[in-house]
């Protein structure tokens, strides 16, 4: 069998934290896939060396390189065009990315392009290299399916796997470093980048945070959502999530959405704010180790899956768990 | 302008979905199907991109599933919200994975020749998120998926301007025509089916074909292995009030 490549992800030439739980799901399948099996991981975009450098503190076989003006910018045409490329040239058996918004819009792409299989969202490895369980259903169905092709894709749930470490030597630990060539056919020029709007914020990324504060619809305007459920999320040093019906409206950016078509985290603590508590909300969020709901209606379906259930007014127990928070935190340095 | 919806029905997502007993499948017996609701938000901004190009003579809304015989009761609810013609594309949904239905897809594009298909982002079935990329690839057309807002450029319309949802933000790029363009969830919101347009959908027409006609012979290359509902979390307690709470996360819990 042949080896793993992982499409890394980068973000203004730093290398982006979700592609080292990737990197985790290709070396469990490197491992399957047999002792020759290595995993290769391949870094696009424009001025990329810190990502590169980044990646060889880790034990990879080799990393794929292709650093040039017309990858200055995600766009799914060309990366798929250097990706499948990439992919030939080196052998790869499997491909796989995380699901970010790059690697769910990209992977099926090379997909097509390689003629092969994908499989989405994998939460784990099964018996062989090519087996996987995935959540369907907004999750309320996890499914252990097989890929059939000499060439298989599969993008990667990044909470169901760690984060890799680095490897002991540290940098330079990594393989050689290959430039990989960039040719671009006509369809490459029918798609540009316009501009990007960021959410912006400092706070710590949903995906990756400890804590995750969400609001829901309950909050009933984007001037509480700022009052209420950010401070507590300041408090607690956590993200700030929001189910679906809070983000259409309006009350929190896209980029706060948790669920089956949002995000999807698990932190160590999450605590849903007026969340009813949908199976789509469910499915981004009950993953986490300890839930938290404050609902003012008792019977709201959150409760079912929480740990501990405080039936209060937001409006009444969010500024006093705010308070109560910050102070206990300050007591603890 | 012509515009092509691709429509998948999926159990209705209200529904908590269950798995059969014998783990090849969830229970489908007197389920409510509906259309895929990102299908229904691509139905709703191909109809008004429609309504705003106004209409030169090969101007319609084309919706195509590739599916059971069932699918057309779907495909009549597009038509009732005002699409012109439906295609139906027969095949058995256990030979269907994302990469054989693109290729069904791609053949019926062939053969439609639209300027621009607009799709859902997803399916919430499978929740493979891969048709619509795919279908871009095997056509050799740009995309613009998990669009949030769609301009279109120029007249006659030559590119589209879409807002994409993405990590960190909201980005904005250009796709040239023809483009697959892949719906979010905030794109619009589907208008429903007046009575009308109900009475007018019963007389449009749903042409039906099997895949062979196009020379496809599809096969699931995602081999189901087993189904099971996923470990259940017990409920736990309610808490009493802010102190209360706060105490259980520091000595119960231990998060904080
Ligand atoms: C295809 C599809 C995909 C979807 N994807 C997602 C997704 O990714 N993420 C997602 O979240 N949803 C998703 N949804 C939507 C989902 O079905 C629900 O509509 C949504 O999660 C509801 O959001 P909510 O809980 O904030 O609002 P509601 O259901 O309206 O609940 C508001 C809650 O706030 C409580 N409340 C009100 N006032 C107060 C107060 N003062 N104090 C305390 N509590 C209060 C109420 O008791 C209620 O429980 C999707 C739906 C579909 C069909
Ligand atoms: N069987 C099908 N027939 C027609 N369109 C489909 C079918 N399956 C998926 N699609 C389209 O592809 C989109 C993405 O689906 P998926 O990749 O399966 O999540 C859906 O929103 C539909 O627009």
């Amino acid at each position: 069998m042949g080896h793993v490549l992982l499409i890394a992800e980068q973000d203004g030439g730093k290398l982006r934290n979700a592609t080292l739980n990737g990197l985790t799901f290709a070396r469990e399948v490197a491992a399957k896939e047999g002792p020759a099996s290595e995993v290769h991981v391949l870094v696009m975009g424009k001025g990329v060396s810190a990502a590169v450098e980044a990646l060889r503190t880790h034990a990879v076989a080799k990393v794929l390189v292709a650093d040039d003006p017309a990858l200055e910018h995600y766009l799914g045409v060309p990366y798929a065009q250097v990706a499948a490329a990439a992919a030939k040239r080196a052998g790869a058996s499997v491909v796989c990315a995380s699901a970010t918004a790059v690697g769910k819009d990209l992977l099926p792409r090379v997909a097509a392009r390689l003629a092969a299989p994908m499989a989405s969202d994998v939460v784990g490895v099964l018996a062989t290299g090519r087996q996987y369980r995935r959540p369907m259903y907004a999750g309320n169905v996890l499914a252990d399916i097989e890929l059939e092709g000499e060439v298989v894709c599969v993008t990667v749930r990044t909470v169901a796997f760690a984060a890799a470490a680095p490897a002991e030597g540290g940098a330079g630990a990594g393989g050689p470093v290959e430039n990989v060539p960039v040719e671009l056919d006509a369809v490459a020029k029918r798609m540009r980048y316009v501009s990007f709007a960021a959410t912006g914020g400092d706070r710590p990324e949903l995906t990756e945070a400890r804590i995750v504060v969400s609001g829901g619809r309950g909050m009933k305007s984007r001037e509480n959502f700022t009052q209420y459920i950010e401070p507590l999320a300041d408090a607690f040093g956590a993200a700030v999530g929001a189910s679906r019906a809070a983000v259409d409206s309006g009350y929190a950016p896209n980029d706060w959405q948790v669920g089956q078509t949002g995000k999807v985290v698990a932190p160590e603590l999450y605590i849903a704010v007026a969340i009813s508590g949908a199976i789509q909300h469910l499915a981004g969020m009950s993953g986490s180790k300890v839930i938290v709901a404050v609902n003012k209606d008792p019977e709201a379906p959150i409760f079912q899956v929480a740990d501990y259930g405080l039936v209060a007014d937001a409006f009444k127990a969010v500024p006093e768990l705010t308070e109560k928070v910050k102070a206990y935190r300050a007591s603890q340095h | 302008m012509k515009i092509l919806v691709p429509i998948k029905r999926v159990i209705d997502t209200e529904v908590r979905v269950k798995v059969r007993s014998d783990g090849r499948g969830v229970i489908t017996d007197g389920m409510n199907w509906v259309v895929n609701p990102f299908d229904e938000i691509a139905v709703e901004e191909s109809l008004r991109i429609k309504e705003k190009q106004g209409g030169d003579a090969g101007s319609e809304v084309v919706v195509v599933s590739v599916g059971p015989k069932d699918a057309a009761q779907q495909i009549r609810s597009a038509l009732a919200m005002g699409a012109d013609r439906g295609v139906l594309v027969e095949g058995a949904d256990e030979d269907l994975d994302a990469g054989a239905v693109a290729q069904v897809l791609a053949k019926v594009v062939e053969r439609e020749k639209p300027d621009l298909v607009v799709m859902g982002k997803q399916a919430p079935d499978g929740d493979a998120n891969q048709v619509g990329q795919m279908l871009a690839e095997l056509l050799g057309w740009p995309m613009a998926t998990f669009a949030s807002k769609v301009e279109l450029q120029g007249a006659p319309a030559s590119a589209a301007r879409v807002t994409r949802e993405v990590d960190g933000g909201l980005e904005t790029i250009e796709v040239d025509l023809p483009a697959v363009i892949t719906a979010d969830l905030r794109l619009n919101e589907p208008r429903y089916a007046s009575l009308p347009g109900i009475m007018k959908a019963k007389k449009k027409k749903i042409d039906e074909a099997k895949m062979a006609d196009f020379g496809v012979q599809a096969k699931s290359r995602q081999k189901l292995l087993a189904m099971a509902a996923p470990p259940k979390r017990k409920a736990g307690a309610k808490v009493a009030d802010v102190d209360d709470l706060l105490n259980k996360l520091r000595n119960e819990a231990k998060v904080i």
